[in-house]
């Protein structure tokens, strides 16, 4: 009986689990490419998104933007590497997934992810490197001139030693060639960002046998979009965390239990405001233009009315109503628009926003890569999606709402520890800029 | 060193090395292992003889090791059923791994729909298969290069180089690929290479009791398949995709996608 059952486990092939078929569908189509396919250009575009925020300040020396810059710097390297861990999880032989650095086969869309994802984790960390090189000096400095050092105290003396790279100049003239050359990295960064995620749209819109897929606006689309979501996220992240410091100050723990030039809750308090201000202005901004594609894309598929506009128009006005008009555009885009352009806009509401419109991004992956899976090559028939929730073995736990949620969580559990080293809030004589 | 002394060198180098270098571009593997470029096979599915028995799709089952249990095939057969009131049905039980027995049409989601017998305009099956495109999809799409073209024409993946990232399966345009529900990579019909490179027709041909589908060497101008190819009317699936498929069809019907 049990042998039965493994072998009958074993004969259901990958993508029957949570697909469900209806009318005339190819017998080999099944939903392939499920929720963790979702969350890669989603985290994607969340790293690409931190960036250009974290450059506004660096490039255009937006000043005002300056130390939520810096969290989102910190925060895009957190997330780097989850943006490589749904491709990984989705993988049916994870094992082999360093032959696509290995063997590259350059026609491929994918092909070339691996270098454009590692020189981008390189401009990041170059720049991470310049911003807190004059930190890494000083602790270096103070932890060596300390005596009676503890093991953890040893430890952190030889890291930070490690890091300084041996550059131990933090003179003036020093400094400001570290920023100089911070301006140079960030300038190369913003390319860099949006042809990573600009590609994980070209990944999409190439592929010609999907309808849904096929267009070449699919990469400014996401790009856009990715501004979107990292800027909000960045946001949000910005606003909790200054909370957190808030409530640390208040019972005098931590930093603020020792150092007397630690930030007061007012100064905490009128810091976020501003930067929160700016920011969300960015926002709408860039979510003008990504709704605006959004929405000729889809005018101009319901106007030239091709061959597959009938089976696109049922999933698109019928199937997925719901899923597109209601929570992606409604409950993601328009109402947070709306929340945040209103008169008196205020740090709490655009919080709000921001939490909305990391939803509607969401949705938008979520619409394009399972949306464009629902219906058939046949064009004649529809596949539905359930996401696997109560894993029942290693394939519905990668690829169900536990693998979704593990990804979705492992940036801020790195944050945390890139924050020990790196802390994304400094006091302004640590910090180089 | 001096600086005659060290282009002296270089030069010595560089003739040196030229010779080996050379020799990796004499012996193109790719031309050593081609046992004949003269051959081009192609598929020809003559849809006025299918009866639906499915032969074909049990032998295919069989022959390259798919389990009967997976509802996945590399090759299938469809059923289209016009009614004079102008509705069309199409299906394709298990892949026609059992034929088509009943008259009744599988609308998934286990319902059915019978439809009167004196309502049928037209019917008829039509085999499927990969259709070993000229420029496939597939093949450009492939990160890691598992998936290639053999030079006589056949679309193969490496079973021990696939990375399973599924984006081949996506890029066919015509639902010939599926993931192997055993060896965790994509998998497709292959035209039965380990028999055809053994003077063998493919499984499915083999099985066919009515000659529906027979391959042959489109580059022989007096193969018989060639013949008919050159001589019929003969269609193949989704032009429109650009890919140039190399299975051909006689009495092909435009609904037919």
């Amino acid at each position: 009986m049990v042998g039965e059952i493994a072998q009958h486990a074993a004969m259901v092939v990958h993508g029957e689990a949570w697909t469900v078929k209806e009318l005339f569908t190819l017998p080999n189509e099944y939903i392939y490419w499920s929720i963790q396919i979702v969350m890669y250009p989603f985290m994607t575009g969340l790293v690409a998104g931190a960036f250009v925020l974290s450059s506004l300040y660096h490039v255009f020396g937006i000043e005002k933007l300056k130390e939520i810059a810096r969290f989102s710097l910190v925060f895009s390297f957190a997330l780097l590497p989850v943006a490589m861990m749904p491709l990984l999880l989705h993988l049916q032989q994870p094992f082999r997934g360093i032959h696509v650095m290995m063997t590259p086969h350059f026609t491929s869309a994918i092909a070339a992810f691996g270098f454009v994802f590692s020189t981008y984790a390189c401009i990041v960390a170059t720049e991470l490197w310049l911003v807190y090189r004059k930190y890494f000096v000083q602790t270096a400095v103070a932890l060596k001139a300390q005596k009676n050092r503890g093991t953890v105290d040893s430890f952190r003396m030889l890291m930070f030693t490690a890091l300084t790279l041996g550059a131990w100049d933090i003179s003036d003239e020093a400094v400001e060639k570290d920023h100089k050359a911070c301006k140079i990295m960030a300038g190369i960064g913003i390319p860099v960002a949006c042809f990573l995620h600009g590609y994980a749209g070209f990944i999409f819109g190439s592929v010609k046998a999907n309808a849904l897929w096929m267009t070449p606006l699919m990469p400014v689309i996401f790009i856009c979009s990715a501004v979107v979501s990292g800027v909000a996220l960045c946001i949000l992240c910005y606003v909790i965390v200054q909370e957190i410091r808030k409530f640390m100050a208040k019972r005098k723990i931590a930093r603020w239990a020792k150092d007397p030039n630690a930030p007061t809750i007012e100064e905490l308090e009128g810091a976020k405001h501003e930067e929160v201000m700016i920011a969300s202005s960015y926002l709408m901004y860039f979510m003008i233009a990504a709704l605006t594609l959004e929405i000729l894309d889809l005018i101009f598929r319901g106007y030239t009315q091709v061959k597959s506009w009938d089976i696109l128009r049922e999933v698109i006005m019928e199937r997925d109503f719901f899923k597109i008009f209601i929570m992606q555009y409604a409950l993601g885009n328009i109402l947070p628009f709306l929340i945040m352009v209103m008169p008196g806009r205020t740090v709490r509401r655009t919080t709000i926003a921001t939490v909305l419109v990391l939803f509607g991004v969401f949705m938008m992956r979520y619409n394009v890569v399972i949306g464009g899976q629902a219906f058939s090559l046949s064009f004649a028939g529809f596949m539905d999606y359930t996401l696997p929730i109560i894993p029942h073995d290693l394939e519905t736990f990668k690829e169900g709402l536990f693998g979704a949620m593990t990804v979705a969580a492992t940036p801020f559990v790195l944050f945390y520890f890139i924050n020990k080293v790196m802390p994304a809030f400094l006091n302004e004589e640590e910090s180089t800029h | 060193m001096e600086r005659r002394e060290f282009i002296q060198k270089c030069i010595l180098v560089v003739a040196g090395a030229s010779v080996p270098l050379s020799a990796l571009t004499l012996i193109d593997p790719k031309k050593v292992f081609a046992e004949n470029p003269d051959i081009q096979w192609a598929f020809l599915v003559d849809t006025n003889k299918c009866v639906g028995c499915g032969f074909c799709v049990k032998a295919c089952k069989t022959e390259n090791d798919i389990p009967f249990e997976a509802h996945v095939s590399r090759t299938w057969v469809e059923r289209y059923v016009y009614t004079k009131d102008d509705k069309r049905y199409v299906d394709s039980p298990d892949a026609a791994l059992n034929g088509f027995t009943e008259s009744r049409i599988d609308l998934g989601r286990g319902e059915y729909k019978e439809i009167d017998k004196e309502n049928v305009g037209k019917a008829f099956f039509v085999p499927k298969l990969c259709n070993h495109c000229s420029s496939p999809a597939c093949t450009q799409v492939c990160p890691v290069g598992a998936t290639y073209k053999t030079d006589d024409g056949v679309v193969l993946v490496d079973r021990t180089w696939c990375i399973g990232c599924g984006y081949c399966i996506m890029a066919c345009p015509y639902g010939a690929r599926f993931f192997h529900p055993i060896a965790k990579v994509a998998d497709k019909c292959t035209f039965c290479y380990h028999r055809l490179s053994k003077g063998l027709d493919s499984a499915c041909v083999n099985a066919c009791p009515f000659k529906a589908r027979r391959m042959g060497n489109i580059h022989d101008k007096n193969d018989p398949i060639t013949q008919l190819i050159m001589n019929e009317r003969v269609g193949v699936l989704k032009d429109e995709f650009g890919t140039k498929p190399q299975a051909f069809y006689i009495g092909l019907a435009q609904e037919v996608r």
